[in-house]
């Protein structure tokens, strides 16, 4: 099998917010990885480790006292760089389609579904005259599972889980190779969250060229459509793992994300103690030291990323290692 | 005994949003309420809590019916409750310093000489810092907001909590932080817990017993559960 080139392609991208006082929060910093076709990629970590405004720096759609650095790869066009036209015209919703975080607030509340479907037809495909934009609405309607007889429905008068589809309906119009999903899954019951996630899944895997990074706080969400996973913690990847290994056996590697696993009420439901790092005041070593069981002096320099995970004393890779590791 | 009989509630009395629901807390249990989003159980979630008039049906507490309703019940009775909502942004004043958010039912209560003791040992218990409590809740996160809202559910020692999907938008480890501290709480006081959520691996994980929401408007919660408390009867 010959290597595809990924999608997406990040490479060193931090984010600065500039703050009044000089001070600068640093919300993303060197994130390093890919994402390939046909792959669907879990970017996991707390509320407020930096995932979202990630999502935003792709999309081009950081406010002004944003400062950026690196690179992100989408095909040929680094989207760092890219002006605001190129992103507008040829990027969002036509190369990367935006699944949001809130149906609910991405939707115009004034017009129909079918309205706000057809308006995205028209702009991304081309698609003219009355008949032709309304079977093709239908048709993208269809795509997501959103059901016919709802078209004429105003958002409020839909289910979150509806409202979901809607949104996932409009992502999906402009054929992107890339689908990015920015926590899909909030505030929906267990039902729901499992439904939308295999959605996206299911988008992956009819069309083998576009992937999926989505971005979550919902463990199982993860671990139910990732092939891997990358878990942020204060504006860093840690790590990069595998789905099957991360999950099951032989675990995660970073102190972090054993943390967060073992958080879950179906494993040792106990929380990681402390709070995380302010992004405006970060410590020169490992930002997450001060909360780690395993933290040593060695932590006070900050760990290089290695290529699947940044700790000075991760747990080991292969099983056989990790049960042993488990005992001692 | 918090004990809620064939409740019917909702915004309009052709359509009620909860129909005829019965179930029982007894002091220092911990039950779970499971139900699919939409199906009523944040509404009677606002009853249990005394903050929504039923429309029918009869509230006791500790062996008294909850009367003089108008909006919601007397303040004298609603300060044995300690609530917990889901979005913390909406359930916070976005004016207000978190120690103010914190001390803000000591405030209303006429209880202002409390506010120098309670509020830094109740940040300490959620795990919140001195230097975050000046801050607004625009400048922190939701996990650390939803910290300080459960402070301030905590401030005036309810005998009761009641929290509508306090964890629906944490991630794991403050979801765990979170129902550690309701649980030390419940633990030195006795107090009661009504957990609504849908996340049954939680709400199994966390209460003495759950309960679904059909069972609850059928009737069945009660032959099944409430005539035999599992927790601690304190006195």
């Amino acid at each position: 099998m010959t290597e595809r080139p990924p999608v997406l392609s990040v490479r060193g991208l931090s984010v600065r917010f500039l703050m009044p006082g000089g001070r600068r929060v640093a919300a993303v910093t060197d994130a390093h990885f890919d994402v390939a076709p046909g792959e669907c990629l879990a970017l996991i970590g707390e509320s407020g480790c930096g995932k979202s405004v990630l999502a935003s720096a792709l999309l081009g759609l950081l406010p002004a006292n944003a400062r950026t650095a690196g690179q992100a790869r989408l095909g040929d066009l680094d989207l760092l760089t890219a002006d605001e036209r190129t992103l507008a015209r040829t990027v969002r919703g036509r190369r990367i389609g935006l699944v949001p975080q809130s149906p609910a607030a991405h939707l115009t509340p004034v017009r129909t579904i079918r309205s706000q479907l057809e308006e995205t037809v028209a702009e991304l495909t081309g698609v003219r005259g009355r008949t032709a934009l309304r079977a093709a609405a239908e048709q993208a309607a269809a795509r997501a599972e959103f059901p016919a007889g709802h078209l004429d429905r105003y958002p409020h008068e839909l289910s979150g889980g509806l409202a979901q589809r809607a949104a996932t309906a409009l992502a999906l119009v402009g054929d992107a190779p890339l689908l990015l999903a920015d926590e899909p899954t909030t505030g929906l019951d267990r039902d729901l969250v499992d439904r939308t996630v295999d959605e996206l899944r299911r988008h992956v895997d009819t069309d083998g060229d576009r992937a999926l990074l989505m971005i979550t706080h919902d463990l199982a969400a993860a671990e139910r459509i990732a092939d891997r996973v990358a878990v942020m913690y204060a504006g860093r990847i840690v790590e990069l793992a595998d789905a099957t290994a991360f999950f099951g056996t032989p675990g995660p590697r970073h102190p972090y994300s054993r943390g967060l696993l073992e958080a879950l009420p179906d494993r040792a439901f106990t929380p990681i103690p402390g709070l995380p790092p302010e992004l405006g005041d970060l410590p020169d070593g490992c930002a997450f030291a001060a909360r780690c069981p395993r933290a040593t002096d060695a932590c006070t320099a900050l760990p290089p990323f290695t290529g699947s995970v940044a700790c000075h004393h991760p747990a080991p890779a292969d099983r056989a290692a990790a049960t042993e590791d488990i005992r001692a | 005994m918090l004990e809620l009989r064939a409740i019917t509630a909702g915004y309009d009395r052709r359509a009620p949003a909860v129909r005829d629901a019965s179930l029982t807390v007894a002091p220092g249990e911990a039950v779970g309420l499971l139900g699919p989003s939409g199906c009523g159980k944040s509404t009677l979630a606002k009853v249990a809590a005394l903050l929504h008039r039923p429309d029918a049906g009869t509230l006791l507490v500790d062996g008294t019916r909850v009367r003089h309703w108008r909006h919601r019940a007397p303040r004298a009775l609603r300060t044995a409750f300690g609530v917990v909502f889901q979005q913390p942004r909406l359930a916070a004043d976005p004016r207000l310093r978190l120690a103010d958010l914190i001390a803000e039912p000591l405030r209303a209560t006429g209880r202002r000489e409390d506010v120098r003791d309670r509020v830094p040992e109740l940040a300490g218990t959620v795990g919140l810092t001195t230097d975050l409590l000046t801050r607004r809740p625009h400048e922190v996160s939701d996990g650390q907001l939803q910290r300080a809202c459960l402070a301030r559910a905590l401030v005036l020692r309810p005998r009761w909590l009641i929290c509508d999907e306090m964890t629906a938008m944490l991630d794991a480890s403050t979801t765990a932080a979170l129902v550690a501290v309701v649980e030390d709480y419940r633990a030195s006081t006795g107090a009661g817990l009504l957990a609504v959520g849908h996340d049954r691996t939680l709400l199994n994980r966390w209460c003495d017993r759950t309960v679904h929401w059909d069972a609850v408007t059928s009737g069945a919660a009660e032959k099944t559960g409430g005539g035999e408390p599992a927790g601690h009867v304190t006195r």
